[in-house]
């Protein structure tokens, strides 16, 4: 047991930590709520008694997903661009301006709007990253600002040149059908930005931890002196890094768009590109765990939106939760004190059999 | 055009750039004083929430100014503290933690705003209170002068003040001498017995500190409601201004002053044709420009200092 503890400590410091998480949930709804029983089945298990919303719990992961392996490549390369919010809003906007203004069969208009798209946000993580490793210009502040820049941009391009008048709200035109991609599971939502979602995963786990590129990004992480002097192009990894991270949140947005609403309807900034940062920080920056991490957020995301509906207890509590998780995770001293028990438990029990030689 | 240029040439441009400023310098000086002890806080956004809220819902249910103005300072200080906790005792890093607290900053009061008020946007249906604006006497009759620097919120006053205090703090007293010594050489300042962690804290607090008078002023001076996400990233802001005036008390009052100045520029332009999207984005546009000049100028700078040591050798 000791043994286990020590070696999946980590792990098991993570999971302790949603479960206070969802423990404190619980007590808030206990303390506000009128009716806390039913406000406790909406928030736990509204999600998975209804098809719709089971649907929208595994769809609602594909963005946070990609938002997560946009946090976590730049986060491995010790970067911290947290702008994959704008680069999700900006590149949505522009996709959806080109998805629009072009007529392409299916099979060639897919893949064209993904590209566009994940060019722009390529070119949103560009600027932090070529301005960081150029000039050593703080990436986390320039893309916190260019998160408010996109949004304004993105609001300015729809609202003025691609707004459906037509449709009495602030939104776009609808997509051309052959630029949508296709719901399958019949009763769901779920479309096929889940499966892209999932093998970008795939495809980003490969390229860190299996290509010289991924090898080169993780030890300018671990120690950039040690990568300059080994030989390792830190500029081209510092920039590299926020523009796959950028590209990678652009696909997240223009899935959105063309699996769901098939129009830009967003007038308010939906918050993946946040949600990308606590799934990469509960993940650990490993692809692998941000799927895992990104369905448990995806969870309390619709059972949020399920408390909203049916109780009196406003869905920002998800928010309070997940800052809570990350502060719990990222306290590395956070039962560190019970893990050196265990460990001088466990060092005690192997010193016996060799101090009766003795 | 003709009376834009003018309205931006007159006396009322300067007192929209103090107006406009005050929620910048108070968390740019919260900012300054936690980069100068070595732990920057980007916290101030949340900071700033946190106070603004406490303020407005403290005055409506107390319908005492003072009490409103203590609490909110408090919930300011509190953040700090947790994350001096967080960071120094937990050993959590301090750049992630901060930005959970912005994250639970938002979530929080939004949360509470839906349980007092059953509204998510703003506060407006509360009656909260506001800081009073004064006129200056004498000052107020001078012309240009007194439309200038006459008939701001006490807060906006008490801005140069605070600037002066953090002068005093950092240059005049002991933990001024230690937060600088600290932030400069950590291992010098233990070695000689100064407890590191201790002074980070108290940085961080007074971070925390000055960062509540711009969530107060923001929600009970500057409008007088709180709304959610009021901030608008004026705390991400203040980390650029304080950055550009190098975390020094009149450096810091620049930087604010060059933001106060393209806010308020943008705010005097807004009759012109030009689509708002665009007016709203000039503070972002020209922070990230603003800092993308300071970094170049100052990679410039090590360059031509790394080069004359190596002349002199």
């Amino acid at each position: 047991m000791e043994k286990f503890i020590i070696k999946y400590f980590n792990f098991i410091r993570i999971i302790i930590a949603i479960l206070i998480g969802v423990v404190i949930s619980v007590f808030i709804i206990y303390i506000i709520s009128k009716n806390p029983g039913l406000s406790l089945r909406s928030f736990f298990l509204g999600t998975i008694l209804s098809k719709g919303r089971l649907g929208s719990w595994i769809e609602m992961s594909s963005p946070i997903i990609l938002c997560g392996l946009a946090i976590a490549i730049p986060f491995q390369a010790e970067q911290f661009n947290i702008g994959a919010e704008g680069a999700l809003f900006i590149s949505a906007a522009v996709g959806t301006a080109f998805a629009v203004s072009t007529r392409m069969p299916a099979v060639l208009h897919i893949p064209s709007v993904l590209l566009v798209a994940g060019l722009t946000g390529a070119l949103w993580g560009f600027i932090p990253g070529f301005l960081k490793a150029k000039w050593k210009t703080d990436e986390l502040v320039i893309s916190l600002m260019m998160n408010y820049v996109a949004y304004f941009l993105g609001l300015y391009l729809i609202n003025y040149y691609f707004r459906d008048k037509a449709a009495g709200y602030l939104v776009s035109y609808k997509l051309p059908e052959t630029a949508w991609l296709t719901q399958f599971v019949p009763g769901t939502r779920i479309h096929f930005g889940v499966i892209i979602a999932f093998v970008f995963a795939l495809l980003t786990y490969y390229f860190l931890y299996h290509t010289t590129t991924g090898y080169e990004i993780r030890t300018t992480g671990t120690n950039k002196n040690f990568a300059k002097y080994g030989g390792i192009n830190v500029f081209r990894v510092i920039v590299l890094s926020q523009v796959i991270g950028g590209f990678l949140a652009g696909i997240g947005g223009m899935t959105e768009v063309m699996g769901l609403s098939r129009r830009f309807n967003w007038q308010i900034s939906p918050g993946y590109g946040w949600d990308g940062v606590v799934v990469a920080i509960i993940g650990q920056n490993n692809p692998l765990f941000i799927i895992l991490a990104a369905l448990f957020l995806s969870y309390l995301r619709t059972g949020g939106q399920v408390l909203n509906l049916l109780s009196d207890i406003p869905s920002e509590m998800v928010i309070v939760i997940k800052s809570i998780i990350i502060l719990l995770i990222t306290a590395e001293a956070f039962l560190q004190r019970f893990k050196n028990r265990i460990t001088i438990r466990e060092a005690k029990m192997r010193e016996v059999p060799d101090g009766s030689d003795n | 055009m003709d009376p834009i240029i003018k309205s931006i040439l007159s006396p009322k441009f300067v007192f929209a750039t103090l107006r406009v400023m005050t929620p910048i310098l108070y968390p740019a000086i919260g900012v300054a004083v936690s980069a100068l002890a070595g732990s920057i806080n980007i916290a101030l956004e949340g900071i700033m929430l946190m106070s603004a809220f406490t303020g407005v819902m403290v005055s409506a249910y107390t319908g005492s100014l003072w009490l409103a103005l203590i609490a909110g300072v408090l919930a300011g200080v509190g953040m700090g503290a947790i994350l001096g906790y967080f960071h120094l005792n937990l050993k959590a890093d301090i750049i992630i933690a901060a930005i959970a607290l912005n994250m639970f900053a938002s979530g929080i009061s939004i949360f509470l705003l839906y349980v007092f008020t059953h509204d998510k946007g703003t506060s407006s249906s509360l009656k909260s209170l506001v800081f009073p604006s004064y006129q200056i006497p004498l000052l107020k009759n001078i012309p240009v002068l007194g439309p200038m620097l006459s008939g701001h919120n006490i807060l906006t006053y008490l801005l140069f003040a605070a600037v002066v205090a953090y002068y005093y703090i950092i240059y005049k007293t002991p933990l001024g001498l230690r937060i600088r010594a600290v932030g400069q050489n950590p291992e010098a300042a233990e070695s000689v017995g100064i407890d590191v962690n201790k002074i980070k804290l108290y940085s961080l607090l007074l971070s925390g500190f000055f960062g509540s008078f711009g969530g107060l002023y923001l929600s009970m001076g500057y409008v007088s409601w709180f709304s959610r996400d009021m901030t608008a990233g004026r705390g991400f802001i203040a980390i650029a201004a304080a950055s550009l005036g190098g975390n020094l008390p009149l450096g810091t009052l620049l930087g604010s002053a060059l933001f106060g100045f393209v806010n308020a520029f943008a705010i005097f332009i807004a009759p012109l044709k030009i689509p708002s999207e665009f007016i709203q984005s000039i503070p972002y546009v020209t922070t990230v420009i603003v800092l993308t000049v300071y970094s170049i100028n100052k990679t410039r700078k090590e360059k031509a200092v790394i080069g004359s040591k190596a002349d002199n050798r």
